[in-house]
């Protein structure tokens, strides 16, 4: 998905305006001219200049760049679909991840992501019960990563 | 000295440590084999690994995984027309163009051969200038590191992108993730947004993972390339003919190894373009450039060792100054922190033994890779059958668990996501990742020796010009910044001028 540059610079521009006026709150050290402000401001006031400077590039080339393109991706249904499982699959782990336990967010989202590459379902199933049951033998015995276990018991 | 090198030894040579090594050996490979796996995802993915070793360990993993990498991005780059990693794209087509000629066991050898003594150069440059800098770098003060940085971080914007102001803007933001949280000098909680897990700022680790990792996975589900195919299954004895091409091309590949370890020790540029430049400084100079592309093993030999080099070259700023000389190194550097160890020439006087302990590691890797990679070349063609849409969602479950271990806490697994989001997206737009990240290692020393200085001389600016080294640095880093200027208003003064006569 490709933004123009000028929706791009705005939504910069945006970002170092909320950096300057949250600076403002931060305290000043007595008897010194630079604070904890004084770095985050020059960096937000460098920022602000390179998004004029995309803006006007943006504006300029309005007659050729579109507002948003959409990349060739964008009208598969498929590809669109796969994006928006993997990237569900991430919020799902974090929702889910202390209530379900490790093992079983772990199987369901290879599950949903093999089956989302197309991967023949039987295969898909087996992996996804077997994966994730390495890993966590990998992290949480041999690196002692506390991996949640969720609604399972200990098992090791 | 002599003692802290027999220290080295029993570091490296020690059966833990030399484990490791031909772990992350298998696995550079491995990732360097596969296409859309790069040698910096694999230094993301070895991250959270390497949180749980001891620092000559973590670090021997991440050198080993990477140089293995880089050869072995060329194996489909020969056989598949795709390059494992951007490393290798320089010369993929002319690597394919050879296997079309039946000659995939020349290119592949070439490839593994040359790659080695690149990487031998680039750590020979590294063992013995690193040392001399690190005297050198004894000398600055906060002023000269301030500059150090500031060039550094130029040159990432500078040098090699398609669009500085878009390069610019990658490294403000790279600033900025960087002010996050209590880490300053003032010890003021800034831009935490409420959240107690942001007050210790943004973990490394997560980030990198999201943006180097998770970046690459979701690109993989949205990409609509056709599923690869091999070009030969036949793969003759690769070493066969390499001597006579060292001798042919000696001083191509000296040329090639030179170019690439300058390249790697210059900020913000590594591997990648030390072979798109030195394949295109082997035509310029080659006795048949018009062989090039049709399958001539020429620039092969000079690109392959050219890519080896810069990754040595890289690690020179890193270790001697803490100045990343590209976006593997720029992880490194984050280790070397998490693990106390600071990188910077007091290093070289407190810990000599675990800096030649990363010298020997760079020999080792780079021997070892004659072998093994001839073992990966033999099993390229079972490595390029597993499938991709198996891998990735596994390294998916990989990445969780990698941003889990660092805090033990699910919010590392949301910043990696956030990171990754951002990654793609800034990717599609046109932005390079490689400034940001360098923007977020160095941010914080940044800050430190601007405000250190800046308190020194009172707030006066001219402070920052007046000390020779100082002023040295701060000249180069204003020729880096005007010289595209300079070069532009060169250019236009001459086209003027020929309109006017």
């Amino acid at each position: 998905m490709k933004f123009n540059d000028a929706l791009l610079g705005i939504a910069f521009l945006a970002l170092s305006v909320a950096v300057l006026v949250n600076i403002q709150s931060f305290p000043k050290i007595p008897g010194q001219s630079i604070g904890p402000g004084a770095f985050p401001g020059l960096i937000a006031i460098l920022l602000a200049g390179c998004s004029f400077a995309l803006i006007w590039r943006g504006w300029r080339e309005r007659e050729t760049q579109h507002l948003v393109a959409m990349g060739a991706w964008l009208r598969s249904p498929r590809h669109v679909a796969n994006f928006a499982i993997a990237v569900g699959a991430l919020v799902f782990y974090i929702v889910a991840a202390d209530k379900l336990g490790f093992l079983i967010c772990g199987a369901l989202i290879l599950l949903a992501l093999f089956l989302a590459l197309r991967i023949r379902p039987l295969l898909a199933l087996a992996l996804a019960l077997v994966l994730p049951v390495l890993v966590h033998l990998i992290f949480y015995k041999l690196l002692r990563v506390p991996l949640p276990w969720g609604v399972l018991p200990v098992l090791w | 000295m002599l003692h802290a090198y027999a220290q080295a030894f029993a570091l490296v040579f020690d059966p833990y440590v030399l484990t490791v090594i031909f772990a992350s050996a298998l696995f550079g490979l491995f990732v360097g084999c596969i296409p859309g796996l790069t040698a910096t995802m694999a230094t993301a993915l070895l991250v959270p690994i390497t949180f749980f070793m001891p620092p000559v360990p973590a670090i021997a993993a991440i050198v080993t995984a990477t140089a293995m990498a880089i050869f072995s991005g060329d194996i489909p780059g020969a056989l598949l027309r795709i390059p494992g990693t951007p490393a290798s794209a320089a010369y993929t087509d002319e690597a394919y163009a050879m296997t079309k000629k039946g000659q995939a066991e020349i290119a592949l050898g070439a490839g593994l051969v040359f790659s080695a003594i690149g990487g031998l150069f680039g750590t020979l440059v590294m063992v013995t200038s690193a040392p001399a800098l690190a005297e050198i770098a004894l000398q600055f003060s906060d002023f000269e590191y301030f500059w150090m940085v500031v060039l550094g971080l130029a040159g990432a914007v500078f040098i090699g992108n398609a669009s500085i102001l878009k390069a610019s803007i990658a490294l403000l933001l790279g600033l900025l993730v960087a002010c996050i949280g209590l880490d300053n000098p003032a010890g003021y909680p800034r831009f935490t947004l409420g959240s107690t897990e942001l007050t210790g700022g943004v973990s490394l680790i997560p980030m990198m993972v999201g943006m180097f990792a998770v970046s690459e996975i979701l690109r993989f589900m949205v990409h609509l390339d056709p599923p690869l195919k091999l070009a030969t299954e036949e793969i003759g004895n690769i070493f066969r003919g390499m001597w006579a091409l060292l001798v042919k091309y000696r001083w191509g590949l000296l040329r090639g190894n030179i170019l690439g370890t300058i390249i790697g020790i210059q900020p913000g540029s590594g591997a990648d373009m030390a072979a798109w430049l030195s394949y295109a400084m082997s035509k310029k100079f080659s006795k048949e450039p018009e062989k090039f592309g049709t399958g001539h093993v020429e620039g092969i030999v000079e690109a392959g060792a050219a890519n080896n080099s810069a990754l040595a070259g890289a690690w020179i700023p890193a270790i001697v100054f803490g100045i990343p000389g590209d976006s593997i190194t720029a992880i490194a550097i984050g280790v070397l922190y998490l693990k106390g160890l600071n990188p910077g020439p007091t290093l070289f006087i407190n810990n000599p033994q675990n800096i030649y302990a990363i010298f020997l590691v760079f020999v080792l890797a780079n021997l070892i890779m004659i072998p093994l990679g001839w073992l990966t070349i033999k099993a390229a063609k079972m490595v390029l059958s597993v499938s991709r849409a198996i891998v990735m969602p596994t390294i998916l479950l990989f990445c969780i668990v990698g941003s889990f271990a660092i805090n033990n806490t699910v919010f590392g697994v949301a910043l990696m996501l956030v990171f990754g989001l951002l990654a793609f997206v800034l990717e599609e737009n046109g932005f390079p990742v490689a400034p940001a990240i360098l923007g977020v290692v160095l941010g914080q020393m940044m800050e430190e020796n601007f405000i250190k200085s800046m308190i020194k001389s009172d707030g006066d600016p001219s402070a920052f010009f007046t000390r020779p080294i100082a002023m040295v640095l701060a000249l180069s880093t204003i020729i880096i910044l005007f010289w595209p200027v300079g070069t532009w208003l060169w250019r236009r003064w001459r086209r003027n001028s020929v309109l006017t006569t």
